[in-house]
């Protein structure tokens, strides 16, 4: 019961971070920081959907075989920017 | 024929079982591995539209972010936050399914429903006031732009209605499959054991919010300044 209780308040926290996050992300769009600006968007949307798929998703307390799928699914996401952008970000460099 | 000879009791397997499993604890590993692979296929789909945008930003910052000013931050963040809140309510729907509390569980799946519909009723009267403003540069409507560089601030309206349209109709799919979640739980279906639908339609949901989490700051907040 007590766990049960645990687990309910653990979404709550997790809830109130997220929205945390999304003032935070206003607000730091509201500054001028450059290049920095983008990063610091993707990066706070980058912890906001971990914090969504670890608790949210319960990744956290799934199989490794599950983990290794949802890991798999980034990495190929990663791999499709990294070579799409290595093509279009250096064509550049020819002419 | 004496038919008591052979007869042994069988173990009875519980009834939310399928029979291809061996326990319950492997069948719900099995529902989560299931979605999960398919969520990979909608990062692939929902990524080639992330790198389009990607590729096409790094070509004319400027332009997408003059673009981007004409959003409406406001009710960008009002429905970042009904989605976020939408999410907490379907997770607390999981947790009543499992612990078996039944009108809990149809509150939870109904209060959903009603924060996806306030997510889309807000994405609709946005989509109104850009069709208004000369903002909807689709099926030939007109593309009233003052600024400069027409082309680049053309192609983020163009990315912004295709990216937010296919996130609102999985959105839509969604409340359609919560519909049928809270219609069966009315019923006092969907409890205990027989719980992995809403476990299940909450990694979906779960997922169309990730997606929304990373649409927000890269359609609304670049032009924030």
């Amino acid at each position: 019961m007590v766990r049960e209780r645990s687990g309910v308040v653990l979404l709550f926290v997790v809830f109130a971070v997220l929205l945390g996050l999304l003032a935070l992300t206003v607000e730091a769009a509201r500054h001028d920081l450059g290049q920095w600006n983008w990063f610091v968007a993707v990066l706070i949307a980058a912890v906001k959907a971990l914090l969504i798929a670890l608790y949210f998703m319960h990744v956290r307390q799934s199989t490794p075989l599950t983990k290794m799928v949802v890991v798999a699914g980034v990495v190929w996401l990663a791999i499709m920017f990294t070579l799409s952008l290595a093509d279009y970000w250096t064509r550049g460099w020819m002419s | 024929m004496n038919a008591d000879v052979d007869v042994k009791p069988v173990p009875q397997a519980p009834l939310s079982l399928a029979h291809q499993f061996d326990d319950l604890v492997q069948q719900r590993e099995a529902d989560d591995l299931g979605m999960w692979l398919f969520l990979c296929t909608e990062i692939m789909f929902f990524g080639g539209l992330f790198l389009a945008y990607t590729i096409y930003r790094s070509r004319d910052e400027a332009a997408f972010a003059a673009a981007s000013h004409e959003l409406d931050l406001f009710w960008g963040t009002v429905n970042t936050a009904v989605l976020l809140t939408s999410s907490l309510t379907i997770a607390l729907a999981h947790h009543a399914a499992e612990s078996s509390r039944r009108s809990q569980l149809v509150a939870l799946l109904a209060a959903t429903l009603v924060l996806g519909s306030v997510f889309l009723g807000i994405k609709g009267l946005e989509y109104h006031h850009k069709y208004v403003h000369g903002l909807m540069p689709l099926l030939g409507l007109p593309f009233e732009w003052q600024g400069p560089s027409r082309g680049h601030a053309e192609l983020f309206f163009d990315l912004y209605f295709l990216m937010t349209g296919i996130h609102a109709l999985h959105m839509l799919i969604g409340l359609g499959i919560l519909l049928v979640l809270l219609i069966q739980a009315s019923r006092g279906r969907l409890l205990g054991d027989f719980s992995a639908p809403v476990r299940v339609t909450g990694l979906y949901w779960h997922f169309v919010d990730i997606v929304w989490v990373f649409l927000f700051p890269l359609l609304y907040l670049i032009g924030a300044r």
